[in-house]
């Protein structure tokens, strides 16, 4: 096994397009030392990618954020405004693992590693985040939707890897939530999550509603077919269980050591209900913090 | 954190105080030396073959290849054992070390490696080639018990077991009294009901780990993480046929047990891997291991069936218990029948068990074996009673309670037991009237254990600086150092940090059987206070040459030797310390010794409340309240009381919520990791709120009664019948998980 820090982009990609056999990046490393531990995989190249100039920052760019690669869950949540910025990224990065996994992991890794059940999958698909790439034909742009394409299997090619995530400026009175049913309170997987962006114009009417459902199929689900529903509509419980119905239809779970079809299909309904209802009031707030 | 104590007993200065753990500073600042910390000189890495089916039959297993990787030194199957001792073929414990001539279970290991390094040994298990030919297997204790069902193990079978069953249903076991058709007539209302609770681990955090060193003139030395070294001394001795006394074990510190630690896994396999190639041997096994081959307790399918008059009287009482132990099940399904009903003062009753063979690893000891499972049941069925008439659980069970007189359901006739002031302490108690709301339910259920007292060996020796070592041979897994020094201390009269108590290893004492039972702090306590006696007698022998007084003229008060009687004289007192000064002068070293196969360690018994709100769409439970009220005879060290309480209630918290062997339908275990094998984390739970009871126990000097395992007990059906509650809709299967629980939501829309 060879192990490299390289110090540029450039060196990296060269790396990893010229290994032959298993190559893994290193960033927080949450995944890969738990998976090279209990032999799932025996790697012929690691790539620490911590050394690369910007990939353990955070910047406010075009009234949205850029996220490196390596940045961790505590230093995302520590950093000024992000957490009001985007609260449901936020809550979705801080479930991952217990403390000392908070100062490693990284949305990249969660992101790449490809889980059904990542946290940050679905928070990140709900507001339309994007991925910078870069690989051997230089830079390139993704939706973070697209990277994951199976369980455990992501879309990049040989010789690329995640440089950061973008998380796109955001209407006013806009807002997101993360949910997550886990048996334990903590140190837990989600069994079925939820994740909700929406916006409101002054008077509360719904201009966007999105959800993005994770642990319920292979990759997460953006729900579609609830927009045309809602749009200026007011937020009322006639609406939120037929959402809550779409959700649970809009599933492809499997039976497992986790829950079953069942549980899965109808806690999404369950969770996506509570999910809207949690980023509708942040969402509200903000006109209540404007109007005052 | 209250102490009831209903009536005055002795008065102490040392025992029940809470000092500060003497083994704390090191277990927190990583000194404490656990199972895998022991390395010795030209050590080899041993680790094992595991073959990931559930039945199997071994056809060859070719070591060539992995002979000739460099760094290997050594390489045993079960063939090996029988080199050394060709009664090893009929020894059930070293079969589930090392498959024989079947896989019984999924990671039943059935070859073993030593090398240079870890790396290297790993790389070798991958070269060993093995043909085997896949059998039937059979998961489900129902299942298993037809006939017509896949067989275990041939010639198991007891003569006592009735027809209609097959093979893998290997014992047959009944207890009770009375008439119970005519209990079941007088009853006004008879219900019955079949429950299920699932394997579940022992889940410490402490993987079992080893080092053995094995000399060529036939000596040994191990050190290993265990409840019970003279045990694993003479499990070993026996599989190598070595005399006891060529064999010392160490035990190392100990990161729990439970009970999962009171037999071997690894140790036979280290020593014989060390014989093998000349070379001290280590072992650690990884957690996927410790899931799959160590552990659990057993899997249990009981019917209960209970008649009660609408006065909350029970007129009879009916248990058909069935115990899934595994390949090698041990005798679990008898402590089961036996605890039962163990709480109630019936006129008729009866107990049935049976004990099955699986293709699930060999079930271990767990925290007050066989009772969860089976008063579990009961305890269902009596709150189910109690909601059929309308009638308060607590009433109804003081109504019904065992007490001093009582012939018990399983033959004993009780003595003085603390269940009845543990129900009223209950009824007392803020928590039992508190307020519920909607969605929230209140479960409660008595808890029993039998306790032990067993063989024990205490050596105490005063030092000349007037300090006492206190040498006992039961590694300390709740606490017991502690209190052993508290009652050595106690009983000599004096302070508690001149005495220091160690575990010695097997050639240091005599025989002291496993820590288990709740045996410890009654046990090796009593011995050392008798120990203590022995020597405070020496002390004041001592005394009395130096004053050239009579012996019988010296008596021992509050740490000091003090001359009594008429003729004494008025000699100044001496202190333990004066004495042990010159004792080179009137005689050399003074010490006790006690050795006894001690008894009347005295039944436990709890009671637990616990308020549950159910989340009806997702069908999560919450604990939001908790109180366990539990008779500890005398609390030597409360804190370290509490903690058992507690501890015991988690993991029958666990048990009732989320932990479970999941199989899948090829008979693999799914969920061989902490993350799919859910023990509850601190954040799922309040603070566990203890109110110890203090009913002295007549079979100890102090009043002791163990309270190591009584606290597993109530949890289960306590949440069970809170659930039950909270849901409208009873429940008859653990865990209580979501998915379980929101099904039976949805369908009872």
């Amino acid at each position: 096994m060879i192990f490299v820090k390289p110090n540029t982009e450039k060196e990296a990609v060269y790396l990893l397009n010229n290994s032959n056999g298993i190559s893994r990046i290193l960033g927080g490393g949450t995944d890969v030392l738990v998976q090279m531990r209990s032999g799932i995989i025996e790697p012929e190249l690691i790539v620490d990618i911590k050394n690369i100039p910007g990939i353990r920052e955070i910047n406010e760019i075009n009234g949205g954020y850029e996220i490196g690669a390596a940045v961790s869950g505590s230093e995302f949540n520590n950093y000024p405004g992000l957490k009001e910025f985007a609260p449901g990224i936020a809550e979705a990065f801080d479930l991952i693992g217990s403390s000392q996994i908070q100062g490693r992991c990284t949305l990249a890794g969660n992101i790449c590693n490809a889980s059904p059940a990542a946290d940050t999958a679905p928070a990140l698909s709900v507001s339309k985040c994007i991925v910078k790439i870069v690989g051997p034909n230089g830079f390139r742009e993704d939706l973070v939707s697209n990277i994951p394409i199976s369980p455990g299997k992501n879309s990049l090619k040989k010789g690329e890897f995640i440089k950061s995530i973008i998380i796109p400026k955001r209407p006013p009175y806009s807002s997101d939530s993360y949910i997550r049913f886990t048996p334990r309170s903590e140190m837990d997987i989600a069994v079925v999550s939820a994740a909700c962006f929406i916006t409101l114009d002054q008077n509360k009417l719904i201009k966007e509603l999105n959800i993005s459902l994770g642990a319920v199929a292979p990759i997460v689900v953006n729900v579609t077919g609830i927009n045309e529903l809602v749009i200026n509509n007011n937020l009322n419980d006639d609406l939120l269980s037929q959402i809550s119905i779409i959700c649970s239809s809009s599933c492809d779970p499997i039976d497992d050591k986790r829950g079953t079809i069942e549980f899965r299909s109808h806690v999404a309904g369950v969770l996506a209900k509570r999910a809207i209802i949690l980023a509708h009031s942040r969402a509200g707030d903000k006109i209540e913090k404007i109007a005052r | 954190m209250d102490q009831i104590t209903p009536k005055a007993v002795k008065e102490f200065k040392i025992v029940g105080t809470r000092p500060l753990r003497p083994d704390g500073i090191d277990k927190v600042t990583g000194k404490a030396m656990y199972g895998a910390d022991l390395y010795a000189p030209n050590m080899l890495y041993g680790c094992l073959l595991r073959i990931n089916e559930p039945h199997a039959f071994i056809e060859s297993i070719n070591i060539s290849n992995a002979e000739k990787l460099p760094g290997v030194k050594s390489i045993i199957t079960f063939k090996d054992f029988l080199k050394i001792n060709p009664d090893n073929k009929n020894n059930p414990i070293l079969e589930n070390c090392i498959a024989n001539e079947k896989v019984l279970y999924d990671g039943h290991a059935i070859a073993a490696i030593a090398a240079v390094d870890l790396n290297t040994a790993k790389k070798a298990l991958k070269l060993i080639k093995v043909k085997y030919k896949k059998l039937p297997f059979v998961i489900n204790i129902e299942e298993a018990m037809k006939t017509g069902a896949p067989i275990v193990s041939v010639g198991k079978k007891n003569e006592n077991i009735p027809d209609g069953y097959s093979d893998n249903v290997i014992q047959y076991c009944s207890f009770g009294n009375g008439n119970l058709e005519d209990g079941f007539k007088t009853a006004d209302k008879l219900i019955k009901r079949t429950f299920k609770t699932p394997s579940v681990h022992q889940g410490y955090i402490e993987p079992h780990a080893c080092l053995a060193s094995m000399s060529n003139d036939g000596k040994a030395d191990l050190w290993c993480c265990t409840q019970g070294h003279f045990n694993v001394r003479s499990i070993c001795s026996n599989i190598f046929k070595m005399d006891n006394s060529q064999l010392k074990v160490t035990a190392s510190e100990i990161g729990g047990g439970f009970g999962g630690k009171t037999t071997v896994f690894i140790e036979p396999i280290a020593l014989a891997l060390s014989q093998k190639s000349g070379h001290p041997v280590k072992i650690v096994m990884s957690r996927e291991e410790v899931f799959k081959a160590t552990g659990p307790t057993v899997s249990s399918l009981v019917d209960v069936e209970i008649g009660m008059k609408k006065s909350g009287k029970i007129t009879a009482a009916k248990a058909i218990i069935r115990y899934e132990g595994g390949a090698f099940p041990n005798e679990t399904y008898e402590l089961g029948a036996q605890s039962a009903f163990a709480s109630y003062d019936l006129d008729a009753v009866k107990t049935e068990a049976f004990n099955v063979l699986t293709n699930r690893p060999t079930q271990a000891a767990y925290r007050a074996p066989g009772a969860p499972q089976s008063i579990y049941a009961v305890e269902s069925v009596i709150d189910e009673l109690c909601q059929h008439f309308n009638l308060d659980p607590l009433y109804v069970r003081i109504l019904n309670a065992a007490k001093k007189g009582t012939k018990s359901s399983y033959g004993p006739t009780f003595d003085d037991i603390g269940l009845k002031a543990t129900l009223e302490a209950a009824k007392d108690h803020p928590h039992y009237n508190a307020p519920l709301k909607e969605n929230q339910g209140r479960g409660i259920s008595c808890g029993f254990w039998f306790n032990f007292g067993g063989n024990t060996c205490v050596s105490l020796n005063i030092n000349f600086d007037g300090t006492v070592g206190v040498v006992e041979g039961n590694p300390d897994i709740g606490g017991s150092r502690s209190s052993i020094s508290q009652m050595a201390a106690e009983e000599l009269g004096i302070s508690l940090d001149k005495v220091k108590t160690v575990i010695a290893d097997t050639n240091s004492l005599g025989h002291n059987d496993v820590t288990d039972g709740s045996r410890v702090t009654f046990s090796v306590g009593l011995a050392t206070i008798k120990a203590a006696k022995l020597a405070k007698k020496e002390l004041c022998k001592r005394a009395a040459k130096l004053w050239g007084i009579d012996e019988d003229a010296v008596i021992w008060k509050e740490g000091y030797a003090h001359p009594a009687g008429a003729n004494a004289g008025n000699q100044e007192p001496l202190s333990l310390e004066d004495i042990a000064k010159v004792s080179s002068q009137t005689g050399g070293p003074i010490s006790g010794h006690y050795e006894v196969n001690a008894e009347g360690a005295g039944v436990s018994f709890g009671v637990h409340l616990v308020d549950i709100e159910t989340d009806m769409e997702t069908g999560h439970s919450k604990i939001l309240r908790y109180t366990v009220f539990q008779d500890a005879g005398k609390a030597i060290h409360p804190s370290y009381v509490e903690g058992q309480m507690q501890g015991g209630s988690v993991q029958g918290i666990g048990w009732a919520l989320n932990e479970e062997y999941i199989y899948n339908h090829d008979g693999k275990l799914q969920n061989p990791g902490f993350l799919d094998y859910r023990i509850p984390v601190a954040s799922d739970l309040p603070m566990i709120d203890p109110v110890i009871l203090e009913i002295p126990n007549p079979g100890h000097p102090y009043g002791v009664r163990g309270v190591g395992e009584t606290s597993i007990v109530p949890p289960l059906a306590a949440i069970n019948n809170a659930v039950s509650r909270a849901t409208g809709i009873r429940f008859t299967e653990l865990p209580l998980s979501p998915p379980r629980v929101l099904k039976a939501i949805l369908n009872k829309q």
